[in-house]
């Protein structure tokens, strides 16, 4: 049986892969890509702690993580595709239209 | 039947009509509804008279104006003897100029905004004397002279007409600024502002004193003086006269009506009405008599040497108010609104008179330029000699009866009044003088204008001298109401009707005098305006070489430059109030509140919030890597900080 602290160390280390990548990217794609590995890090967090506690409600959290992480790249790839229509860009740096 | 509202709401609904509809609808048909409304409250207005005089006195409150504790004032009318004289001058004068207008100002671009301001004027003159209660009386006041303000400056584009209307209302400001002391005062002591209570009980405070800046002060005094301020005003006496001769900027139907007839009596009307307070003051009366007299005096003497047709006659005015606030002054205030009344006739024609002089002349006012115009106006000239031996009391005609009466009550009046009477004599000396002047040098002798304009000249159109002759039968036969009973006895007329008709308002002068004194004084008035006349001719005959000749005097010539310049009253104004004014506008209200103050607070703040933002917005680079760092580093110390608390 696979101990609990393993569990940990690779929700830490898929989450900082996906934390230095949202960080240093500048494919929107790859950024999405990140963020979504962060969200896994936490999912994997949440069901190995849910399964040490013997507690549902880990489980239940992770499902609701799945589904915001659905709709946010849904909506991150419209984004994109609206982007890509109007700037032909797919990179972040080439738009900063809010900049003050 | 309370058709009397009607009255000053006629023309109100006038003057909404043509301000509403004026510009786009009436345009050059405006004296279309100005015209007939007035003419219908002028009905009105003496079916009112009628019943006034069949022994029928209104008091009414028609509506609750202001109810806060206390302080309760209606709106509502008081119709007695005093308010009907008031109402056959308003309506008819004010009827009469309205129909002179439409020849007038016919073609001029403002025309619906003239009639409507006429109306607007109408109105607010009918609600002043139609009142039954200060705060009434105070708003007719205000409003009346917001119609100068706007008549005067009528012409705004021409900076002198908008400058005299500015002076006019600045100046009336002064006055009524005591005026409405006088009114809060009045609440004060009496806990009501309505006539009726304030009248029946002003003999319970007789004697009363306030401490005012350490003195004590008998209150009926103060009230009484304070009131007398807006009077001064108002009616243009010394020292607040200098706003009438430049209101002369204005048309001159509006000169005939707001600054003759109707508007500048309406201190005259006021102290009338509240004689029951005035009478209880010997000093406030003497205060009034004396303003009068010197009031009468002084303008008279400038009216001799002034060039510009209105101006004279402007300053005639102010001298004819002078004499009724003589009468008021010495207790004879039948005799002072018997001169109201006449004068109204007489000075509204003299005013549309020179208007129709103007009207020939492309607008030109000096004497100089005109002369010889009797052959070519015959209405004009006639109607103007009768109004000028009218306002010069020759018997018979208007003037005559109701100048003679204030002179007479005046001479009664113990040594002040002898002195009082002699000035008032000799005024009545100038006072013909000048009327003359202008009939002798604009009417007779030969024209001096140029030869197009000598062929321009012609007679103003019926619309125009049609109000002229009524005017005239009026300033010729109004008297005939207030004949003495001297002369009435003599040609077998019942005398002193106007007095005894408005007796129960004003009450009788308290002195009694013989028909020896009596004939004394009116002998006398009579060769003084006789005298005047004939010097007027004497001097100012064919190019006037007399009075050349006497200019050349060192002395008179002396004289007469105080004259002219009107004894620098104006430029004394203007070191005192006007200068001194401007200077505080410039370097402590503009410089200190304005810019130190105001400015500095309303740009201040949004100066700091730019100056604050431009700092921030360096962080909004538009980077999404850099607000990515951002989140992550805050999240960084949030946790971080949680952990250490912990």
């Amino acid at each position: 049986m696979i101990e609990l602290r393993w569990y940990i160390w690779l929700s830490l280390i898929v989450f900082t892969i996906g934390m230095l990548g949202f960080l240093t990217r500048r494919n929107l794609i790859i950024i999405f890509m990140s963020v979504e590995l962060m969200l896994n890090a936490v999912n994997i967090n949440l069901v190995a702690m849910s399964h040490y506690m013997q507690d549902m409600r880990g489980q239940m959290l992770t499902l609701f993580v799945i589904a915001v992480a659905a709709a946010e790249a849904a909506i991150g790839l419209a984004i994109l595709i609206a982007l890509f229509r109007t700037k032909a860009a797919g990179h972040v740096d080439e738009v900063t239209e809010l900049r003050g | 039947m309370r058709y009397y509202a009607l009255i000053p709401f006629l023309p109100l609904l006038g003057f909404l009509i043509n301000i509403i509809f004026g510009r786009g609808l009436l345009k050059h048909r405006a004296h279309w509804i100005s015209v007939p409304v007035v003419g219908l409250s002028m009905v009105l207005g003496l079916m009112t008279v009628r019943e006034v005089i069949s022994g029928n006195v209104i008091n009414e409150d028609l509506y609750s104006w202001v109810i806060s504790g206390d302080f309760k004032v209606s709106v509502g009318f008081l119709i007695d003897q005093l308010t009907a004289v008031m109402l056959v001058v308003v309506t008819v004068v004010s009827f009469l100029v309205h129909v002179y207008s439409i020849g007038y100002m016919h073609g001029d671009p403002g025309f619906y905004r003239f009639f409507a301001y006429l109306n607007l004027f109408t109105f607010s003159m009918l609600m002043l004397i139609m009142s039954n209660n200060f705060l009434q009386l105070y708003f007719g006041w205000e409003a009346v002279g917001l119609c100068s303000y706007l008549l005067i400056g009528y012409w705004y584009q021409k900076k002198s007409a908008s400058d005299a209307g500015k002076k006019a209302f600045i100046v009336n400001r002064f006055g009524d600024f005591g005026f409405g002391l006088g009114v809060i005062l009045i609440f004060l002591t009496f806990g009501t502002l309505h006539y009726a209570p304030v009248f029946g009980s002003v003999s319970s405070i007789a004697g009363k004193t306030v401490v005012l800046f350490g003195y004590e002060i008998d209150l009926i005094t103060l009230i009484a003086l304070l009131l007398f301020c807006g009077a001064i005003g108002k009616s243009a006496q010394i020292p607040l006269h200098v706003w009438l001769p430049d209101a002369m900027e204005g048309p001159t139907p509006v000169s005939a009506l707001i600054h003759a007839a109707t508007m500048v009596t309406a201190g005259v009307f006021m102290v009338a009405r509240c004689n029951p307070i005035f009478n209880l003051s010997e000093i406030a009366l003497t205060v009034v008599a004396v303003t009068g007299a010197v009031t009468a005096l002084f303008a008279a003497t400038i009216g001799l040497v002034q060039n510009d047709i209105k101006r004279i006659i402007a300053y005639s005015t102010i001298s004819q108010l002078g004499y009724m606030f003589l009468a008021c002054g010495v207790g004879a205030y039948g005799a002072g609104i018997f001169h109201l009344y006449t004068h109204a006739f007489f000075k509204a024609l003299l005013f549309l008179g020179a208007g129709s002089v103007m009207h020939a002349m492309a607008g030109e006012l000096d004497i100089w330029k005109m002369g010889g115009l009797k052959n070519k106006m015959r209405i004009t000239y006639v109607t103007m000699l009768l109004a000028s031996l009218s306002i010069s009391g020759i018997p018979g005609f208007a003037g005559f009866f109701s100048k003679d009466e204030i002179l007479y009550q005046t001479y009664l009046k113990g040594d002040l009044g002898k002195v009082l009477w002699l000035m008032g004599t000799v005024t009545a000396l100038l006072t013909a003088f000048y009327s003359f002047r202008i009939i002798s040098v604009a009417f007779h002798g030969r024209f001096r204008g140029s030869h197009p304009e000598e062929h321009h000249l012609h007679e103003s159109p019926p619309v125009m001298t049609i109000p002229l002759v009524l005017l005239a039968i009026g300033a010729v036969a109004a008297g005939w109401v207030g004949i003495p009973p001297l002369i009435g006895e003599a040609i077998g007329l019942h005398g002193a009707w106007f007095y005894e008709f408005l007796s129960p308002v004003v009450g009788h002068p308290s002195e009694e005098g013989s028909h020896s004194v009596e004939l004394m004084v009116m002998t006398l008035s009579i060769i003084a305006g006789i005298a005047g006349i004939i010097l007027a001719f004497y001097l100012y005959r064919g190019d006037a070489e007399r009075a050349k000749a006497l200019l050349k005097r060192p002395f008179l010539k002396k004289i007469h430059t105080v004259l002219w310049n009107k004894y620098y009253v104006d430029e004394f104004y203007h070191l005192i109030v006007v200068r001194p004014a401007l200077w505080t506008a410039r370097t402590v209200i503009e410089a200190v509140t304005d810019i130190g103050i105001i400015e500095a607070i309303v740009n201040g703040v949004p100066k700091t919030i730019g100056r604050f933002s431009e700092r921030l917005r360096a962080i909004q680079t538009g980077l999404v890597n850099h607000y990515a760092i951002f989140m992550v580093g805050a999240m960084f110390f949030i946790l971080a900080f949680i952990l250490m608390v912990k």
